[in-house]
């Protein structure tokens, strides 16, 4: 029982960082940036290549996957979002999923579709407490979640960048009147938001260490439904509906139906944007008429 | 009136291109000048171009975009299945068998499609998207995990697994989880296909010139607008979804009634894209393109095997490209200033 | 004034809203007879445009009463409120862009042009007999405007004087008791002005409706307003007839700020 507690902890911290970047992302440029789960995948791939074709140590090769990761993000939002500003959504989003597949697509010809073992790169023993073990890879997963969460809660409140991102996501036109460059904003939180993605595509693999093109595209969509869960534009709203949905889907596993996982968290989803169309930390926004 | 025999001109336009189609590759068929391969498309061709429309009628004409289309054609599919096996010894008639089936992939696909649509409909934008979704990947989970089979008592249902079918001996299994339904009777013709294509064709482009589709357009256009003309915006919402699912659920049933077997894995939000694919480079709301796009890009990989590992790559290209073109204008500009560069260095040649 | 019918067919009393502990509108009171043409005017920002989307519930009223000829809209919803009998334009045009001008004024139509979706599909007699009605109902709408011949263009690529006018035809096409006009003659020059007045008056007169107009132009509203209230934060300032408001201290004060500080 505990066990399962700690597990859907720890999975859900992972949908946790992934939601962050979704949920920046969403508040700053107004879009759902549907290939931040395949930013994931390859955040994996460089790590895995790193480490298992260059022998790299863990840290330099974490952060040269972080660093790819945030210069994707700014080259994907300069090509492919930039032009669409002004565009609906339907067209923006629409985008978003060309972006996915080519990313899936273009991994599939470097890496063919042949799963890669990743190699554990968390290698400390795991922690024991009478009955209770958590693995190594859950505690850095949870540690590195909080430090995360209370970097960027100090980053959007108390630095000058962090305030014109928050500047930015209420009113573009006001924010670039007062002198904020909005277009290096969104480029910087296109590119926090896909460092989280490397570092949330190590954990990730680091705990079930399958690597696959397509293995970004489902924890993507979890942690989407995590951002919207908590409701999408807040930071803690994020972290609280990440872990919330890791619980749901280790508890949904073990009680009711392995096959059924990924319908309870989507019915849960469904049930919470009926009740509360916000998500629990959610505000309204109105159309002006 | 003139503006009304346009709109019908364009209709019946489009249902001469689906019967020419049908008159050319029948007489290849019959003249045996077409490769087995090849002839083997021309049943899931039409069903393409069947999705395609159906969410043309979404995405296009009511404005909202669906990613779970897969999954109302997984339910048309499978429900077709069962029916069309059911009553493999009762009806004989392999024709009327395959009619029954496709109605009720149709009917079960628009219950699906009412239950979902109701909850999801009052949501909006991005959030409808991600929902239908995560609806199509439901559909697909529990498909995963359902077992029907049919005995001399009936049909029997299970989540479990064949064996809690609690038959007697001799039922046969219809519907056995992810490896979903075995030894089909192969009665969908290409004939059955191409009538299925024109009713959707026509059911679509009559409501979209009747007071109904105008009031689905209009939503789309300006919905606070149109509440302040007293449109009921739910009901024609839910007007346009539902006849979709429908038409994706009689697709679902003429496509696996076209093979020996049908896994649920088939239905997947690949699916869904790979339809979406089809109705953007058709042109958003398009009808004719949407037809046509289906029709050659299901064909294409087939004729272009070498480049199957691109073309996925492609398409997700295309996809960025064609948005990107349709949406910024200085994109526009610069695409519309090569087009015509190309085009006209071969014209000065020839002169 | 008029000659018209007098008694009211829009009452409201004491209308009030807040926007998160701001008090966007309060106590409004107006009295609007069947065919009056009533004019609400004031400053920018004062609330004008947000008392038309509390009368037509795109925002439901905080405070107050809303009774549409006897009947309390308390319960209603948009759509409900248009089938009650009140059309609005927009200060900011919402037009059905893709629609063509004939099509937007049968979106007016919608509900007085009855038939379901599958005789619109099989071409049922019914279909055939109810569009040729709507057909010729949103041409002679739009000849009141001169616009029978644009019928056919698309709504969005209308000048802007034309979406306007197509918009208050529109309205006029769900047959309301009471037309809300919301900056009709923006962007039109002295003769659009004008004429647009004229077709005011004229749209009153043929139809019998009552007509609420918020404008910034006093050339029309003291043109053909019988009664006009003035707002100013949220509340009315001054009520009466074109001449009684011309005269008004306060509302000159309104406009123009404290003698004080203005230069002789």
């Amino acid at each position: 029982m505990l066990n399962y507690l700690i597990n859907g902890i720890s999975l859900g911290s992972v949908y946790a960082i992934i939601a962050l970047g979704y949920t920046m992302v969403y508040g700053i440029a107004k879009m759902l940036n549907f290939a931040h789960g395949d930013v994931i995948m390859i955040g994996g791939y460089v790590a895995f290549c790193t480490t298992s074709y260059l022998g790299w140590p863990v840290i330099p090769s974490v952060l040269v996957s972080i660093f790819v990761c945030m210069v994707l993000g700014i080259v994907i939002e300069r090509l492919a979002y930039k032009p669409l500003r002004s565009a609906t959504s339907l067209a923006v989003l629409i985008t978003a999923i060309g972006v996915s597949y080519f990313l899936q697509n273009i991994a599939l010809l470097i890496w063919t579709s042949n799963p890669k073992a990743f190699p554990n790169m968390v290698t400390l023993p795991s922690l024991v407490i009478g009955s209770l073990q958590i693995s190594s890879v859950a505690l850095v997963t949870i540690i590195a979640n909080i430090v995360i969460m209370i970097v960027l809660t100090l980053f959007t409140s108390k630095t000058k960048m962090g305030k014109a991102m928050r500047a930015v996501s209420e009113d573009k036109d006001a924010a670039r009147l007062m002198g904020i460059n909005v277009d290096a904003t969104i480029s910087l939180t296109f590119a926090i938001g896909s460092g989280l993605a490397a570092i949330a595509g190590v954990l990730l693999c680091s705990a079930y260490p399958t690597l696959m093109p397509t293995t970004g595209a489902m924890p993507g969509i979890k942690a989407f439904t995590a951002a919207v869960f908590g409701g999408i534009g807040s930071i803690p709203g994020a972290m609280l509906g990440g872990i919330l949905l890791g619980i749901i889907e280790i508890f949904g596993k073990a009680y009711i139906s392995t096959q059924l996982s990924d319908a309870i968290v989507f019915s849960v989803l469904i049930l919470i944007l009926l009740v509360k169309p916000t998500g629990l930390l959610g505000k309204k926004i109105n159309e002006k008429v | 009136m003139k503006k009304l025999s346009k709109s019908s001109r364009s209709s019946f336009v489009n249902y001469a291109i689906v019967i020419i189609f049908y008159i050319i590759f029948q007489t290849l068929v019959s003249a045996g000048k077409l490769s087995s391969s090849l002839s083997g498309q021309l049943i899931p061709i039409c069903t393409y171009v069947i999705m395609a429309l159906a969410l043309n009628l979404v995405v296009g004409i009511s404005g909202e975009l669906s990613l779970g289309h897969a999954g109302f054609m997984s339910v048309g599919a499978f429900s077709g299945v069962v029916v069309a096996t059911a009553l493999q010894d009762v009806i004989t008639l392999s024709p009327l068998r395959l009619i029954l089936a496709i109605i009720t992939g149709a009917v079960i696909a628009a219950i699906a499609g009412t239950i979902i649509g109701v909850p999801v409909l009052r949501l909006q934008g991005d959030y409808l998207a991600i929902v239908t979704l995560a609806f199509g990947e439901i559909i697909k989970n529990v498909m995963n995990c359902l077992y029907i089979g049919a005995d001399s008592h009936g049909l029997h249902f299970s989540m479990k697994d064949g064996n809690s079918l609690n038959m007697e001996t001799g039922g046969t299994v219809i519907i056995n989880g992810p490896m979903g339904a075995l030894g089909i009777k192969k009665i969908s013709t290409f004939l059955s296909a191409i009538i299925l294509v024109l009713i959707v064709l026509f059911i679509i482009q009559n409501l979209v010139n009747s007071r109904a589709g105008r009031a689905i357009k209009a939503i789309r256009d300006n919905r606070i607008a149109a509440e302040s003309c007293g449109l009921n915006i739910m009901k024609y919402k839910m007007m346009a979804f539902v006849l979709s699912a429908a038409m994706a659920g009689a697709a679902g049933a003429l496509y696996a009634l076209n093979y020996s077997t049908v896994v649920p894995k088939k239905f997947d939000f690949n699916t869904s894209i790979l339809i979406l694919v089809f109705v953007v480079l058709g042109g958003i709301g398009n009808l004719r393109g949407s037809i046509i796009a289906a029709a050659i890009l299901t064909v294409l990989p087939e004729l272009l095997r070498q480049f199957q590992d691109y073309r996925m790559l492609v398409y997700a290209i295309v996809l960025i490209l064609v948005m990107i073109i349709t949406n910024n204008s200085k994109a526009k500009e610069v695409f519309g200033k090569t087009l015509a560069k190309i085009f006209k260095r071969p014209a000065k040649g020839q002169a | 004034m008029s000659e018209n019918d007098n008694r009211p067919v829009l009452e409201v009393s004491h209308l009030g809203i807040d926007f998160g502990g701001l008090t966007a509108v309060d106590d409004f009171n107006i009295s609007i007879a069947k065919t009056e043409i009533a004019g609400l005017i004031g400053p920018n920002g004062a609330g004008k445009t947000t008392i038309f989307n509390l009368l037509t519930k795109v925002y439901q009223p905080g405070r107050g009463k809303i009774i549409l000829d006897g009947k309390d809209t308390a319960k209603m919803n948009t759509v409900q409120v248009n089938r009650a009998g009140i059309a609005r334009t927009f200060q900011n045009i919402r037009l059905f862009d893709k629609l063509t001008v004939e099509d937007n004024v049968k979106i007016g139509l919608h509900n007085h042009n009855e038939y379901g979706m599958w005789s619109g599909i099989f071409r049922l007699p019914k279909y055939w007999n109810e569009e040729k009605k709507s057909h010729e109902k949103a041409l002679d709408l739009l000849s009141i405007f001169d616009m029978a011949d644009l019928a056919n263009v698309t709504a969005g690529s209308l000048p802007y004087g034309a979406q306007r006018r197509l918009e208050i035809v529109r309205a006029l096409a769900t047959e309301p008791k009471v037309l809300l006009l919301d900056e009709p003659a923006a962007g039109m020059n002295p003769s659009e002005t004008a004429e647009l007045m004229e077709n005011i008056r004229k749209i009153r007169d043929r139809f019998q409706i009552a007509v609420l107009l918020i404008e910034h132009d006093m050339s029309l509203v003291m043109g053909i307003c019988e009664g006009i209230a003035v707002l100013n934060f949220g509340r009315i300032i001054a009520k009466g007839t074109p001449a009684q408001i011309q005269n008004n201290p306060q509302v000159i004060e309104a406009y123009l700020g404290k003698k004080k500080g203005v230069k002789p």
